[in-house]
């Protein structure tokens, strides 16, 4: 029997998983995975590790290549250290219509990192956005953290940039 | 092995439960009129009549994934072609199997299965035997549109078992089902997404399953093939022949695969009664301790204290005349005889015999027995109680001292069965806590006594009348009171006793009190037959006070531990390694050092039995001879040889024949190993199976200043018999290296200043075995696990006091 990872978890996401937990019956703590993962990368500037994904296997009873495969699964969860603001520029086809491109260009030359880098201090991660970020009214667009920035400008890309702590 | 052309043996209408009329549904397949029940998956009702429908993922034995897509058929009035394994048939459904539509959609699903897999083909294990190679060859088209790079995955370790070339899957995640579903172990999964998807275990790790190498079969392609023959052979060189798991009482059936001679590898043959597809690693590689380095390959004679290789004549002459010169000056009970309980029954039978013939009652296969002061009440034989599909439908199972996923695997994953599909309650009664597969509530019970007080305390709670000199026994009241509750409850309950109370210095005792237990509670009394062919053993005679068929014998004989301890003038071992095969361990060396002449039958030349030996006789492996093997179930299970004996050695059987003419005993004559068998069957031909015990057996308390740690001495699942002590791919496993060490807990480990790592001085009964030492919290306080394996070779093989001390380097 192996040693226990589970006080990596810190007191806060284990209350926000237990809030997750709350809302599925008690035979199915699988449900609350993908929320307890996005809590418990919030603790770790915003990537999981081995031993974090392995303490969330066993606060909620999962075999860990369970909780492996959701986390290498889904694009808004990190299993390599990145920067901690999650830069995402939609490139899809709406998106590729009105510009993306230039955008995504002028951000790689602005932050000097190509797409999937993260800046060396650490600050900006550009992100390789995989699907439709579905504002394809507003494109381009790019997500940052969690919040849509639409009908995007090399400008107003600077304003939202340079105002990342 | 492709294993799908057997996949109607257990479809849905020949699964045995009652079907209502009303059940019935036809539907028209091909423009064929087929019938099945109410929920089937189509691709059920076409298996069971022979219609062939392609896939990948499905397999019967799993759930289904529907996620290769390979089985889309055409039904009538559904827009796009359904996969046939996940479309439940409905009343008048049409489907074409082969239309322009069907055959298009199947085609086209081929194409893109192709585009990343490798044409790697004539450098594939696979080749020749693989699902995909199969079906490209029906509906590949011969050019693929697909002219960019192929994507390239890098290859895992998961272990010595399995080989990977990860960049052959084509993602069925068949093995991924496999862990979760039956294994009850999820070690591979299906780490990233879309093009980056790969199987594989995300960190570094091999795959601990005693079940893993079932994976190898269920790959449909050459993404994870058997390591240990890899490169060795081409599927289309092989010949298949069936046989037997030799290593424990399951009797899993099996073929074992040859070419010129030699066996190439193992892969499971269906029996839904049995094992249904799989195998446990166990039998699956066992194969590779067969034909080692140190077999033995012509009788050896010592003259004068030199070995010397010799022809069959001379000694058998040898033999012959020790005998019967012992028999004659010291009486027929100067001779006594050893034989492994993994033998054929017509070996033990023979043996037996030519022992009795010679007069002597001295004759045992109960090597690691220690108690046998309940002899009286011995059934005629020990028996699983039930058929192994009875095992899946029990209500509640309790289990003591049983070790489940290691003694017996494949009774693991029937429990796990039982547990999971049938909502079985578990109680696991056991001196440590195990890493159990299923949900299942675990009993400790610490101490030498543990086993024996839990069965007082029960016994007493189910109202059993036992002597006062028993005590009241002691258990957790909610533990009696919650185990005999559910043993009482209506339903098939089972009580079951495994290898370490069978082992256990109150074998008798405990056994008597579950008997009575069962009898009051209506439960199931399981015992595990303790070897491949204890139950034939037992039917054939092989122990002291019991003749073939179970009858008593005349006169009293000796157990097993009687003859390692004080051996007779002349000794016969057949097919025993003393140090390794028997509960006293390095100790029945010397003693049987003492013997005036020992004489080896064995498919083995090793230097312990130089030894002890006058002389050794090669004997071939039960892959060797023809010969019946008897399961816990009481199944009968006879068997061709598979291969030649190898250089001079003999079938068993057959040398035993020899010795029982050349010592001019009575009914010697027989042409085959299958007359042999009939006169066994004569002898069974009324008997009838019960577990069942009156005979209480004797209760010695262990003085109450015993000192020191106790040991508990399960005995690792690699080294049960001589195969697969030797099956080296077996033991580069992370079950085998935590096995050859000492386990302790944490608590424990820590007060007496141990860390994890450290190399421990474990004393037992003045041997001394050096072993590292491994934390685990299961290990109750005060006790330490030490697995009987090459490492604790020297220490007595069984439960004992020890004193542990750090090895300085």
């Amino acid at each position: 029997m192996k040693a226990s990872k589970l006080h990596l978890l810190t007191e806060h996401t284990r209350h926000e998983i237990d809030h997750w937990l709350s809302k599925y019956p008690p035979e199915q703590k699988q449900s609350a995975l993908l929320a307890a993962l996005r809590e418990t990368q919030h603790q770790n500037e915003g990537y999981l590790t081995t031993d974090l994904m392995d303490a969330v296997a066993e606060y909620l009873g999962l075999p860990p290549i369970s909780v492996y495969e959701v986390a290498t699964f889904y694009s808004m969860l990190e299993t390599k250290p990145c920067g901690r603001h999650h830069v995402s520029i939609c490139t899809n086809i709406s998106c590729a219509l009105m510009g993306s491109d230039a955008i995504v260009a002028h951000c790689e030359h602005k932050l000097g990192i190509k797409m999937g880098q993260s800046t060396p201090d650490g600050r900006i991660y550009l992100k390789v956005e995989e699907e439709c970020l579905a504002a394809c009214d507003g494109g381009p667009m790019m997500q940052v953290d969690h919040v849509y920035y639409e009908g995007l400008t090399p400008d107003k890309v600077d304003a939202i940039l340079d105002a990342l702590k | 092995m492709s294993h799908q052309a057997n996949s109607h043996t257990n479809s849905p209408l020949a699964a045995g439960a009652e079907v209502l009329p009303e059940d019935l549904i036809s539907i028209e397949v091909d423009g064929q009129r087929l019938q099945g029940r109410k929920g089937d998956m189509l691709i059920e009702v076409t298996d069971q009549a022979g219609i062939n429908i392609p896939r990948f993922c499905y397999h019967r034995k799993l759930s289904i994934a529907a996620n290769c897509r390979m089985c889309l058929v055409e039904v009538e009035r559904a827009p796009k072609p359904l996969p046939a394994c996940s479309t439940p048939i409905s009343e008048g459904m049409r489907v074409q199997t082969r239309s322009r539509k069907a055959l298009a959609a199947q085609r086209a699903t081929m194409e893109f299965l192709l585009i990343n897999h490798p044409l790697d083909c004539p450098i594939c294990d696979q080749g020749g035997e693989c699902e995909l190679q199969d079906l490209a060859m029906g509906y590949g088209e011969g050019v693929g549109q697909y002219s960019e790079t192929k994507r390239v995955v890098k290859d895992k370790d998961i272990g010595a078992l399995i080989a990977t070339d990860m960049t052959r899957c084509i993602h069925c995640t068949r093995c991924v089902r496999f862990g979760e579903e039956i294994a009850g172990l999820k070690e591979l999964g299906a780490v990233g997404r879309s093009e980056h998807m790969e199987i594989g275990t995300y960190i570094a790790k091999s795959v601990t399953s005693e079940l893993s190498g079932n994976v190898i079969d269920l790959c449909p392609v050459g993404a994870l093939t058997a390591k240990p023959s890899r490169y060795t052979a081409r599927p289309w060189e092989l010949v298949q022949q069936p046989h037997l798991s030799t290593h424990d009482a399951w009797g899993s059936n099996l073929y074992l695969h040859t070419r010129g001679g030699r066996i190439m590898r193992t892969v499971p043959r269906e029996n839904d009664a049995i094992n249904e597809t799989w195998l446990a690693d166990r039998d699956r590689f066992a194969y590779t301790g067969l034909f080692t380095e140190d077999r033995l390959t012509t009788p050896m004679l010592r003259r004068e204290g030199v070995w010397q290789a010799t022809d069959w004549d001379t000694a058998l002459g040898f033999v012959a005349e020790r005998l019967q010169a012992i028999a004659q000056q010291q009486g027929g009970g100067a001779i006594g005889g050893l034989i492994s309980p993994q033998s054929s029954l017509e070996e033990l039978y023979l043996f037996q015999k030519l022992i009795r013939g010679l007069g002597s009652n001295h004759v045992d296969h109960r090597l690691r027995q220690v108690d046998f002061s309940a002899d009286g009440g011995d059934p005629v034989m020990p028996w699983f109680g039930m058929d192994i599909p009875a095992f899946e439908t029990q209500k509640v199972i309790v289990t003591v001292g049983l070790t489940v996923r290691e003694e017996i695997p494949l009774l693991g994953h029937r429990l796990r069965q039982a547990a999971t599909e049938h909502r079985a309650t578990v109680h696991v009664v056991h001196p440590f806590e195990q890493a159990l597969t299923f949900t299942a509530q675990q009993w400790p019970v610490a101490g030498e006594t543990g086993m024996l007080d839990f069965m007082i305390a029960l016994a007493r709670a189910a109202g059993v009348s036992l002597p006062d000199s028993l005590g009241e026994g002691a258990a957790a009241p909610t533990m009696v009171a919650t185990v005999l509750a559910d043993l009482q409850r209506t339903g098939a309950t089972t009580l079951m006793l495994g290898a370490l109370v069978q082992q256990d210095a109150h074998f008798g005792a405990i056994r008597y009190l579950a008997a009575q237990v069962a009898k009051a509670t209506g439960a199931t009394l399981s015992l595990l037959p303790q070897g491949a062919n204890a139950a034939g053993a037992w039917l054939a005679g092989a122990v002291p006070h019991r003749l073939p068929g179970g009858q008593s014998a005349v006169g009293t004989g000796d157990s097993a531990q009687s003859l390692l301890s004080q051996p007779k003038p002349a000794m016969l071992l057949f097919g025993v390694e003393p140090s390794r095969d028997t509960a006293a361990g390095a100790a029945a060396i010397e003693s049987l050092r003492q013997a005036e002449c020992v004489i080896c039958a064995t498919a083995y030349d090793t230097p312990e039995l130089r030894a002890l030996a006058d002389v050794l006789l090669p004997i071939g492996s039960a892959v060797e001879t023809a010969g019946t093997w008897v399961n816990g179930e009481g199944r009968w299970q006879p068997q061709r040889g598979v291969v030649g004996a190898l250089g001079a050695a003999r079938p068993g059987w057959k040398v035993l024949r020899v010795l029982g003419n050349l010592l001019d005993l009575a009914g010697f004559d027989y042409l085959d190993a299958a007359q042999v068998r009939s006169e066994v069957q004569t002898h069974c031909a009324n008997i009838t199976l019960s577990n069942h015990s009156d005979v209480l057996g004797a209760v010695l308390r262990p003085s109450a200043s015993a000192e020191g740690w106790l040991r508990l001495a399960p005995v690792s699942p690699y080294s049960v018999d001589s195969v697969v002590r030797r099956a080296e791919p077996l033991h580069a496993t992370e079950l085998a290296a935590r096995h050859r060490s000492c386990l302790m807990n944490p608590v424990d480990a820590a007060a007496a200043g141990f860390a994890a790592g450290d190399r421990l001085r474990v004393t037992q009964a003045g041997h001394i075995a050096v072993l590292p030492l491994v934390l685990d919290e299961g290990v109750p306080p005060g006790s330490v696990v030490v697995p009987v394996t090459a490492a604790s070779a020297a220490l007595p093989a069984r439960v004992g006091r020890v004193s542990l001390s750090q090895e300085v380097a």
